[in-house]
Order: structure tokens, then sequence, then C-alpha cells
């Protein structure tokens, strides 16, 4: 700290938490990362959880017809999302652009394969 | 499912930050501002550009351009910002929306040790001190037709040597206090216990301090002796000068005790030579010149530390302290306090405990989840070897939380913790006194509201008081001679 003097012992832990703090932030990078722990906060492999664990195939692609582009890792990006929940992730808009986007797919444990890719 | 939060995401917008006051309380010191973070207990010395951030923000939340607009007459732009963004980490301002710290509701691990027993090795005393919370009005345990034994067998004695052993699980150091009652009345069990607990703790590689607390009146010579050669530390419970004492601590007969403790007193501390000799006052209304007090038992009889506390009673009786004599109370620590702190400053001891302790917390940073260590690190043991909260409770069957015999029954002790706890006084949330008052002491509560898991409301204007005056003596050494502070590290 250069401008407050820590004066007791727990502030002198707190000054140097907040320097821990300041040099992990500064080791990797923050980015947006959605559902994944963040990577300042993380300690060993990263496993995706959330909305992953549910059965819930399909995904959008970019305009370029790849994944890289999309704001969210395509892991997350899943067909439970256009459904229950407002997370506005790259599903098909079914209200304007493709209405029948889930047309043949009643079950989606059974008939995910018939999801297709929209293409913008 | 819910949606993630973008890390990062209303970062780099470029948008002013509004700022605002968070918890702390501030103190001064020769000039110096300090705040004391609450609830970590923190404490951080402001430069002038730090006075002038807390101040500019003092009225009203503000946004962080106006802020650099307004300061930045006095100070350079990046300065303001450095400070800002300081006091933003050790949380002094932040967000105006965001919520108040949270009081933590952890609870201490299951295995937490044990650092302090105190054996009540009788409950007879042969003294009749009016405000004994023991066996005065306030008592909360019937010692003369109860279920207890007057005095401690061997055999509960040296269950609760290996209870401790047990509980203190593999610390290196455990504390063996002996109480009453009069502790001396049961003395061949001191001596017992001793030569038990000594043969016990080196088998099991560790080690036991031992220490007591006497009224004075049975310290022979050979007793003095013992308590020298074995190295055991002595508090004696004296209220003052002849007249203070003679009327309140007094023999069965109502005859004063001054004469018969003063020559045992001061041959015990020309005999004990190896740890200083205490002394431990209770105030009350009739005894309250606590600067004639001190200077008659530092001076004129010899102690090297006196601790003063004010009696624990409810309002009504005729010793309990005033609302007014309450204030000239304090305003008496504080002069003591004063003296202390000149002291300090030439590195001199200075004898008047109640401020050495308070700073040894504020030193250490101490955000107490509970009032004291009674139930977890520290417990009392009845005569009959029941495990009570502390020695005040020895034997409240209400307050008992297991057996030397049987250990400590967890769901008893679990359920006291989770009462107690500090997330659970919710009169403490708003105060800046929480991390090193926590609500204070069970029993206290217990006499005033008979209830032990309520805070002590009827102290809170005191322990305010008497913690700023602390701190501001904790902030002079820290200007004048911070040499000093360092002998609290360890």
């Amino acid at each position: 700290m250069k401008h407050l003097r820590p004066i007791n012992q727990k502030a002198s832990r707190i000054e140097a938490y907040v320097a821990h703090e300041a040099s992990r932030a500064k080791a990797e990078e923050m980015d947006v990362v959605g559902l994944r722990t963040p990577p300042h906060e993380e300690e060993g492999p990263h496993f995706p959880l959330g909305c992953s664990l549910a059965f819930s195939p399909g995904w959008e692609v970019d305009s370029r017809g790849g994944t890289a582009g999309l704001c969210q890792p395509v892991e997350r990006d899943i067909f439970d999302c256009h459904i229950s929940c407002f997370w506005p992730a790259h599903v098909p808009d079914q209200l304007n652009h493709a209405p029948d986007w889930t047309g043949k797919c009643a079950s989606a444990q059974k008939d995910w394969r018939k999801l297709d890719l929209i293409f913008p | 499912m819910n949606p993630p939060v973008a890390i990062g995401a209303t970062e780099g917008t470029g948008a002013s930050q509004a700022l605002a006051l968070r918890e702390f309380h501030r103190f001064d010191a020769f000039g110096a501002r300090f705040l004391y973070m609450v609830p970590s207990a923190g404490i951080f010395r402001m430069d002038e550009a730090g006075c002038a951030v807390l101040d500019a923000l003092s009225g009203a939340p503000k946004d962080t351009d106006a802020l650099v607009e307004e300061l930045a007459g006095q100070f350079d732009v990046d300065r303001i910002l450095g400070t800002i963004q300081e006091l933003t980490e050790i949380r002094a301002i932040g967000d105006p929306s965001a919520p108040k710290e949270e009081v933590p509701n952890d609870l201490p691990p299951a295995d937490f040790p044990l650092n302090t027993m105190v054996l009540n090795v009788t409950n007879k005393c042969n003294l009749a001190c009016t405000y004994c919370y023991e066996y005065g009005d306030d008592k909360i345990v019937d010692t003369q037709y109860g279920k207890q034994p007057k005095f401690m067998s061997d055999d509960t004695a040296e269950e609760s040597v290996e209870f401790l052993l047990a509980e203190s699980r593999g610390q290196p150091v455990a504390h063996l206090t002996f109480f009453g009652g009069e502790t001396l009345l049961n003395f061949p069990i001191l001596q017992k216990t001793v030569a038990y607990a000594r043969r016990r703790a080196a088998e099991e590689g560790t080690r036991i301090e031992f220490s007591l607390t006497t009224n004075a009146t049975l310290l022979k010579p050979d007793v003095i002796q013992w308590l020298a050669d074995n190295d055991i530390g002595v508090t004696i419970s004296i209220d003052g000068p002849k007249p203070v004492q003679d009327g309140l601590r007094v023999f069965h007969n109502g005859k004063g005790t001054y004469d018969v403790v003063l020559p045992k007193i001061k041959e015990l501390i020309a005999t004990h030579r190896s740890r200083p000799i205490g002394a431990r006052v209770t105030l009350t209304q009739k005894n309250l010149n606590v600067l004639e007090i001190y200077r008659h038992l530092t001076q004129e009889i010899g102690f090297r530390e006196v601790g003063l506390a004010p009696v624990t009673t409810q309002d009504h009786r005729d010793y309990a302290i005033t609302p007014d004599a309450k204030d000239h109370m304090l305003s008496q620590f504080r002069e003591l306090a004063q003296e202390w702190l000149a002291c300090a400053i030439r590195d001199e001891h200075h004898g008047f405990t109640n401020v050495t302790d308070t700073i040894e917390e504020i030193h250490k940073g101490v955000s107490k989840a509970y009032g004291c260590g009674a139930g977890l690190g520290l417990m009392g043991v009845a005569t009959d070897g029941d495990v009570s909260l502390c020695h005040r409770f020895a034997g409240s069957p209400e307050h008992t939380i297991g057996t030397v015999k049987d250990g400590v029954d967890r769901e008893k002790q679990g359920k006291f913790l989770v009462d107690h706890h500090i997330s659970t006084k919710t009169d403490c949330h708003t105060c800046w006194a929480r991390p090193i008052c926590s609500g204070g002491c069970y029993h206290e509560a217990h006499v005033q509201y008979g209830d032990s898991s309520k805070a002590n409301l009827h102290y809170c204007t005191w322990v305010r008081s008497w913690t700023h005056t602390c701190l501001e003596i904790y902030g002079a050494l820290a200007e004048k001679n911070p040499k000093f502070l360092e002998r609290f590290d360890a």
C-alpha cells in the first residue's frame, strides 16, 4: 500500500491479502467466462457444470459457420436455454427466424439428431 | 438455471463508480487519523489524501469523477485515484448499494482444542463477601444444600486432568486453573493434582501450566513455598485499602480480612518471584475509587499487575454501580490508561492490566464470534466432575455440557455455540465495537437477563467508550513508540 499504512497485525494481513489477490488477477487475464469458474478462482481442472448436466443437445454456430465467434463456449450453448432460461444464448430465434426448429424433435433424448444447425 | 454473471462485464466501460463510506470507527492520536475497520479489526493510518477522500464522502455518496474533481486542487489525480483504490480494498469505502458486511455464522471446527480448564476444587468459602456471584443474591447454584459435593475428590481431579489432556488435542501447552469457593480450602488436592498432571503431561509429550485464584486468607508459609516451587501463577482477589476491603470482603462473622491477608500477600510477593502476582478487584457502588485502589495495591502492597472489573449483579442491589457512578469509574479508568501510555512510551511497565489486555487484542486485530472462549477453548469443572461453560456456571445443570468422565456432549455444545454466536445477537450487528466485545460475558447476561445468550446491552456505552480509549492509546503508541507494540506480537 502506498497511501494508507497498516498499523496492527490484522491490517498487515489485509494488506498481504489484497496484494495477493491483485497479483493473481494480473497473472491470469480476466475474461468473460460464462458459467465457468473464473480463472483466478480456479485451482484444479475445469469441469463444465451447470446446465450442461441436463440432456441438452444442439447449439448455434457463428456467422462463419464455426463456433469461435460465439459469445459463450459451445458447451454452454444448449437446447435448454431457449426454453427454460432467459440467458441470451445462441439458440435459434424461434419466434421470428426459425419457428419450426424443434418441429421434428418431440423428445430431446430420442430425436436430438433432428435438431439441425441454423445459419443466419 | 441461473444465467451466469459475466465476470468483468462492467469493467472498462469508463462509467464513473459511485462511492460511499462503509463500516469503520475513526480515532485520532497525536493529530493522526486512524480507522478501526469493522468487522475485520484491521487498523490503518490515513495520510492527508485519505482523510480528504473520507471527509468528502462523509455527507453523501459521490461518483469517482466528482470526487476527483473536488480534490484535484489539493492532490494530483493519480494520488487521489490510488487512495480511492486502497480505501476500497480495505473496504472503508465502496458501492453505496452493496450489502452491509454480513456477520459470518460459521461455527468453530468440531475438533477445536481445549486450552484452559478451570477446576472448582471446592465450592466452600471461608469468606462471605456480599456481592459474590457464587454465594450472594445472584447465585445460580445452591452450593449450600445442592447436589455437588463440597470438595472435589482425588478421582474427579485425576479424571479432569485426563479430560484436559484429551481435549487439548496435542496442543503443546494446556492451562489448568484452580478455583473455588476458596481454592486453598482444598490445598491437598492442588498438590496431588499438580504432581499427577505434570507426570501425565510428560508421558503425553505436552506441558500443563498451572494457576489459581485465592482470597489470600489461607496463604501459610508452606503453601507459599509450594506455590513458588511449583511455578503456580497466583491471582489474589482483593478490593483495595483497609476500609474498602473490610467493608465488602469479610469473614462469616463479619470481621474484615485486610489485616489477615496483608502480611500473607507481602510474604507471597517476596517469596514467589517466578511469575508476576496479580490482583483482581471487584468494583461496586461502595468502592469506586479506582485510582486510590490501584495505587494502594501496586505501591503499598507491591502487586505487579492489577485488573479491575465491575461487579456482576442486577441493577437493584445496593452495591450495583449506578449509571452516574459508571461514568465516574470510566473517567478514572481513562486517567490510569493515560498513565499506562506514558509508561509505555518510555518502554516501562505499568500494571493496569485492563489496558494491557485490550491493547493486545487490538494489536492482534481479533474479531470475535463469541464474547469469550467459554464452552469452547475454556471450560469449568464442578466439584462432582460436571463440565460447564466456565467456572462461573460450575454446577449449573442448565449450563452443563458434559462430564470429565464421559467427555463433552457434542450435541449440547453445538447448540450452545449456535445460540451464542454473534450472528444471533442482532443488536450487535450495527455496533462498531463488536469485533472486540461480541456481546460480552455469558454469566453477566445470565444474571442481568436470565439468558446467557443475550447481548449485554446494559454495558454497551461503557464498552464502546473504553474500547475507544484503548484505540486512542494504541494509536498514540503507534505514533510515538511503535516498537513497544512488538511485545504483543506473539
